[in-house]
């Protein structure tokens, strides 16, 4: 198939001629189909990677004509106060924080896979569920988590926030600016275990 | 007695179909294959477990690189030229047909209004060296702020095509107070609704999104 017939049609030259070297026209292929399937390897792999995922996010509309009072009051018993911190930290509390002779016991804990985050909020939920059975909050309290980034965290905290709610399944939760009360708290907790 | 001799076969294999088939795959990939479009900046993006593809047309795409720089850019040549447009009225800018063209065939802008000018008359390769010392698109807390100037581009954007996605690409060692600038402006302009841009990672069994992507699975079954 790729060579092309050079025998000359068979014509024989005369005594004193000499024949010239006949060279095969036949081409190896084989470095060809090799470079060929490199390059489909190379375009499935990036045609199949290039596409971006994406995380939707709403954020809660903000209406100024909204009174005090019709706003949703949240139970403390159902909040879960996070603070993203500096070094990929997170601090949580328990309720959101709005006692004044009550300051909240703040814990520490990371985005680690073990006794990590994602237990506290597994626990958390388990709570709030036990409290539903008994009756102290009503079907409409879900668990809800305030999620308020330090000026020190990274985006990447705030992903891996979100993140963990959707993989948690906690339905409500709000990313919230944090206060000076709870830089505060922080700032306190961080003496108390000798953090830099 | 001697041994019955086989007729000795090539081992030559002709490869000509091999290369036709090879070859036919590769330009159909070739032409399948849909190129990233061009970044002014390396953006390492976070991974979650969100599977929404991001969508082919109609996006805005708000890129923040690790020292907080934003570079704005929508798709679609035409809108582009429409932006421009808009903008170059809005601002005062005296942009020359030539240079309304460039922004249009461009890619992101990272720069502020009052050096877009010079920035838009360079050729591309000079473009490329700007964008890497660009400061970004400046941005404020307050949507009517004149300094927040990302805030004139995401309302002058939204105006050209109102089906616009909002997508922030931001570096996940970004820190937060740069990304929450472009949020309250959104929140400015009463866009509560965006889609942040990530890697997929895989859902960590034993958890409740680990159960109902299963229960999916087995509900199809």
């Amino acid at each position: 198939m790729a060579e092309i017939d050079t025998s000359g049609g068979g014509k024989k030259k005369g005594p004193g001629v000499k024949k010239g070297k006949k060279l095969s026209t036949r081409i190896d292929l084989t470095p060809m189909v090799d470079l060929g399937f490199l390059l489909i390897t190379f375009f499935m792999f990036t045609t199949t990677l290039a596409k971006p995922k994406t995380m939707e996010i709403n954020m809660p509309f903000k209406d100024p004509n909204l009174k005090d009072e019709e706003k949703n009051k949240l139970k403390a018993s159902a909040a879960l106060t996070v603070l993203l911190s500096k070094n990929h930290r997170i601090y949580y509390y328990e309720g959101i924080g709005d006692d004044a002779n009550h300051p909240p016991d703040l814990k520490v804990t990371g985005f680690n896979a073990k006794n990590g985050f994602r237990d506290v909020l597994i626990g958390k939920k388990k709570i709030v569920d036990g409290l539903k059975a008994n009756g102290s909050l009503t079907d409409k309290d879900n668990l809800t988590v305030l999620i308020k980034p330090d000026t020190t965290s990274t985006y990447n905290d705030l992903v891996n926030m979100l993140d963990e709610m959707n993989i948690n399944d906690v339905k409500v939760y709000a990313i919230i600016d944090i206060s000076n009360q709870d830089r505060e708290f922080i700032s306190l907790t961080e003496k108390a275990n000798g953090i830099q | 007695m001697g041994h019955a001799k086989l007729p000795r076969k090539s081992t030559h294999i002709d490869m000509t179909a091999m290369c036709d088939v090879a070859f036919l795959l590769l330009t159909f990939f070739m032409l399948a294959t849909k190129f990233k479009p061009e970044e002014p900046v390396v953006v390492k993006t976070p991974s979650s477990i969100s599977s929404i593809p991001l969508p082919d047309n109609d996006v805005m795409l708000l890129t923040v690189d690790t020292k907080g720089r934003i570079f704005f850019a929508i798709d679609n040549k035409l809108k582009r030229k429409d932006l421009i447009d808009a903008i170059n009225v809005d601002r005062n800018l005296n942009l020359t047909n030539d240079e309304k063209t460039a922004f249009a065939l461009g890619a992101s802008i990272g720069i502020p209004f009052n050096q877009l000018k010079s920035y838009l008359a360079a050729n591309p390769g000079v473009r490329k060296d700007m964008d890497n010392s660009a400061p970004g698109v400046p941005v404020d807390t307050t949507v009517l702020s004149d300094k927040n100037e990302l805030a004139a581009w995401i309302k002058a954007g939204r105006e050209t095509n109102p089906k616009l996605r909002i997508c922030i690409k931001a570096d996940g060692d970004a820190s937060y107070p740069n990304v929450s600038k472009i949020i309250k402006t959104l929140e400015g302009w009463h866009l509560f609704k965006f889609n942040l841009i990530t890697n997929l990672k895989a859902i960590p069994p034993g958890t409740a999104a680990y159960a109902e992507a299963n229960a999916g699975v087995g509900a199809k079954k």
